[in-house]
């Protein structure tokens, strides 16, 4: 599935980065320890898309239309 | 107000951007320490701790946004806004950039349960070519989580000096001051120097190299270089997350066996099937704990008791002695009902009419009374009458606001250091995005519920100008700080549940109305969602109290000096008839369009000045519960506090701060007069 994007993630999951948006939200998941390729957790997905992930011990959330933004695979 | 005794200071973080960028090495002040690290990591306990002085510490990122200065042995020591990465994306990193470029020694202060995440900054440093030692903070959480570091390893990687300390017990700060001498230029990797332009590099500086390379414009545009690509920053950024993710393989190690922690709350706080209950159970808590508890038994003792039983009581009587006065005596039974009234007059004062002075001893000895001076003199009125300048402003001050201000705070604290504001922030962000703003905006939008004057400058932490105004319009129109909510729970308490539905869901539409407005029609796009969520845990009862405590003394010295000169303004005005004047002026807004009596003008005469000592103001009117919700109203939507207008306009400047303090008259009388008219 080319067309998976992070929002629709399962909680739960674990999840590849394929692809992140260019330019200011690269930068910054880049600094979170997120780039493309990476294996993280799915922690929750909140109604409405918004999504708690895990990197190791770190918890982040991300807005539902960053989170359409981030093309993964469900491992 | 935040650390006010650590002189952070509101003028020249924000437009003096490259202030000292121009500085020479070797001048002979002494070595400029910085702090520098991620957000949330400790940054200002260790500074705390180093410098002997008071910043804020919570558990939520972002609870630094200014920075603070102190000494350390013959070093100067910075504390400094988290930040994840020295560039210009956003005004705290701004503020950092800064004075990093400007430090001699940077102590970076790393969360050793994120190494991935901290040590993204920390490789940037080195590469900056700044003299660092790394400090791994959080070492008893690291114990806890069978985590093992090998920080000699890390050491070595880097060839800087690294050293374990836990904060919040103090322990391995024996080490820090070895951390300061012994900082030095870590070891640079290969592929950085290569993409550093040689000609700035050997003009300006590495750092400056370096930053010209990732990009940062205005850096760049300061020194006049072209300013690196996207894809040059791009390519850096992925050759530093290699090069750490190389790193934390080498040096940490995990015990646990996928011991992912997991705190139960915490999950259950973030989505709202399970989160909004939670929340309305702390709001529920909340309800009892303050409205119910402090602001009715415990206000009942402080306030009537000590405040006006005693404080007031001797104090007048003391001044009777000295001026003529008639003492007006209500007596009550035990249902609180008036069974007997009296005056007694004294003409002279009290001592020269004994034989009156007997009756009334004897009249008050026993059962409830309550007891009301009514001094002859204008200026014994003046200090010690109903408005008394020194009476209503020690009374209130003292016995009725200082208690609800402080267990406000105690709440706040409690809320702040335990981890669940990002988490409520991350629940709401669905709900946020339809009035442009995103979750983040929930801290400032809380923080304001303590203090709106701090909150404001908490509105830093947002992603854009947009996001700023819309939160800064909601913080001075809508949210009432903890004094005004300490005098709203007193009214709201008498007045009832109805009353406060009424003020409820019209400060709520009020709120939605304003922000959704802006969100509409200013330019720009808002910036999503993005945020770490720091581990849930227990408050520190320590920090709690601190912080309590700091606060409340920053309440007290600016409060007391704002309620005294607002009742001297107010006692004058009523002395020289001003004040009727003024009441008759307004009467038409109050009586016809409020439909309120004449004399709650007053309490906006009061509100000018402190929107706590206006609604202060409305204690001694007799309203009716509706009469109350409506006057309420008002005053909240009312023109924010001198000091919260001040801190506006240096954030959010001149011509924004002026327009929101001018809408704010208008949209109180608008809005309080449409709830008249449903209401009453
Ligand atoms: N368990 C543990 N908690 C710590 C330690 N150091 C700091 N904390 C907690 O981490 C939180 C953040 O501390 P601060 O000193 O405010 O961190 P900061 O780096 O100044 O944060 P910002 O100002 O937001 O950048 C607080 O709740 C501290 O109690 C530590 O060594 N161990
Ligand atoms: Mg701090």
């Amino acid at each position: 599935m080319p067309h998976r994007t992070l929002d629709s993630a399962r909680s739960g999951a674990y999840i590849k980065i394929q692809k992140v948006p260019q330019g200011l939200i690269k930068v910054q998941l880049l600094r979170f320890g997120i780039c493309e390729g990476d294996l993280i957790y799915c922690l929750q997905r909140l109604p409405g898309g918004t999504m708690v992930v895990q990197k190791n011990r770190q918890e982040i959330a991300l807005g539902s239309d960053l989170a359409r933004q981030i093309f993964i695979t469900e491992e | 107000m935040r650390s006010d005794s650590a002189g952070v200071n509101f003028s020249n973080e924000k437009n003096a951007d490259f202030k000292g960028f121009d500085k020479k090495p070797g001048s002979n002040s002494a070595p400029k320490v910085v702090l520098v690290g991620n957000p949330n990591v400790g940054k200002s306990l260790i500074f705390n701790y180093l410098s002997g002085m008071y910043v804020e510490v919570s558990n939520f990122p972002g609870t630094t946004v200014s920075v603070s200065s102190g000494k350390y042995k013959s070093f100067e020591i910075y504390d400094t806004p988290g930040i994840y990465g020295v560039s210009s994306f956003n005004d705290e990193e701004r503020v950092a950039r800064d004075i990093i470029i400007e430090a001699d020694i940077v102590l970076n202060v790393v969360n050793s349960l994120h190494l991935e995440r901290d040590l993204f900054l920390t490789r940037q440093l080195i590469e900056m070519g700044k003299k660092v030692s790394i400090i791994l903070n959080f070492a008893d959480e690291v114990k806890r989580k069978k985590i093992v570091i090998d920080s000699k390893r890390l050491s070595k990687i880097l060839d800087v000096e690294v050293v374990e300390t836990s904060a919040i017990n103090k322990s391995g700060f024996e080490n820090l001051e070895n951390a300061i001498i012994n900082a030095r230029q870590g070891a640079q990797p290969g592929e950085v120097s290569d993409v550093l332009n040689q000609d700035i590099l050997s003009k300006s500086g590495r750092e400056i190299a370096l930053l010209v390379a990732e990009g940062d414009e205005q850096v760049a545009e300061k020194y006049g270089y072209v300013c690196g690509t996207a894809d040059e920053r791009e390519k850096i950024y992925i050759d530093r997350r290699n090069s750490v993710n190389a790193i934390i393989s080498e040096v940490e190690y995990e015990n646990s066996s996928k011991g992912r922690f997991f705190n139960l709350l915490g999950s259950y706080s973030l989505n709202p099937l399970t989160g909004i209950p939670i929340l309305a159970l702390i709001l529920v808590m909340l309800y009892y704990l303050i409205g119910d508890f402090v602001a009715q038994q415990v206000v009942d003792v402080t306030e009537n008791k000590i405040g006006k039983g005693v404080f007031e009581f001797y104090t007048k009587s003391f001044i009777s002695e000295f001026t003529p006065v008639d003492i007006e005596v209500t007596k009550f039974d035990d249902e609180g009902e008036t069974i007997d009234e009296k005056t007694f007059a004294f003409p002279d004062n009290l001592l020269s009419h004994p034989e009156t002075k007997t009756l009334f001893d004897n009249y008050i000895k026993d059962g409830e009374n309550e007891v009301n001076f009514d001094f002859k003199n204008p200026i014994a009125r003046l200090f010690f009458g109903e408005f008394g300048v020194i009476t209503m402003t020690v009374t209130y001050l003292i016995f009725l606001l200082l208690p609800l201000v402080i267990a406000f705070y105690i709440v706040m604290a409690f809320l702040e250091d335990s981890g669940y504001l990002p988490r409520l922030a991350t629940m709401m962000d669905k709900s946020l995005s339809r009035i442009g703003l995103n979750g983040r905006a929930v801290i400032p939008i809380m923080l304001g519920f303590g203090c709106v004057t701090m909150a404001t400058i908490t509105t830093r932490i947002l992603g854009s100008e947009r996001e700023k105004t819309i939160a800064t319009a909601i913080l001075q129109f809508v949210i009432p700080c903890s004094a005004q909510l300490a005098v709203i729970a007193v009214l709201v308490g008498k007045a009832g549940i109805g009353a406060f539905a009424v003020y409820g869901v019209v400060i709520f539409t009020v709120m939605i109305t304003i922000s959704t407005i802006l969100n509409k029609f200013l330019p720009g796009q808002s910036t999503p969602l993005l945020i770490d969520l720091p581990v849930m845990r227990l408050p520190r009862p320590a920090n709690v109290i601190k912080k309590t405590y700091f606060r409340s003394v920053g309440f007290m010295k600016e409060a007391s000096v704002w309620f005294f000169v607002g009742a001297l303004f107010v006692g004058i005005l009523e002395i020289t008839g001003l004040l009727v004047a003024f009441q008759n002026l307004l009467a038409p807004v109050t009586t016809l369009w409020l439909k309120l009596p004449k004399e709650a003008a007053t309490a906006f005469v009061m509100g000018t000045v402190r929107r706590d000592f206006g609604a202060a103001g409305l204690f001694d009117l007799e309203l009716s519960a509706m009469q109350i919700a409506v006057a309420l109203i008002t005053i909240t939507l009312f023109v924010p506090c001198i000091a919260s207008f001040m801190v506006m306009l240096k954030e959010r400047g001149l011509k924004e701060g002026i327009t929101i303090w001018l809408s704010a008259w208008v949209l109180a009388f608008f809005v309080g007069g449409l709830t008249a008219l449903f209401v009453l």
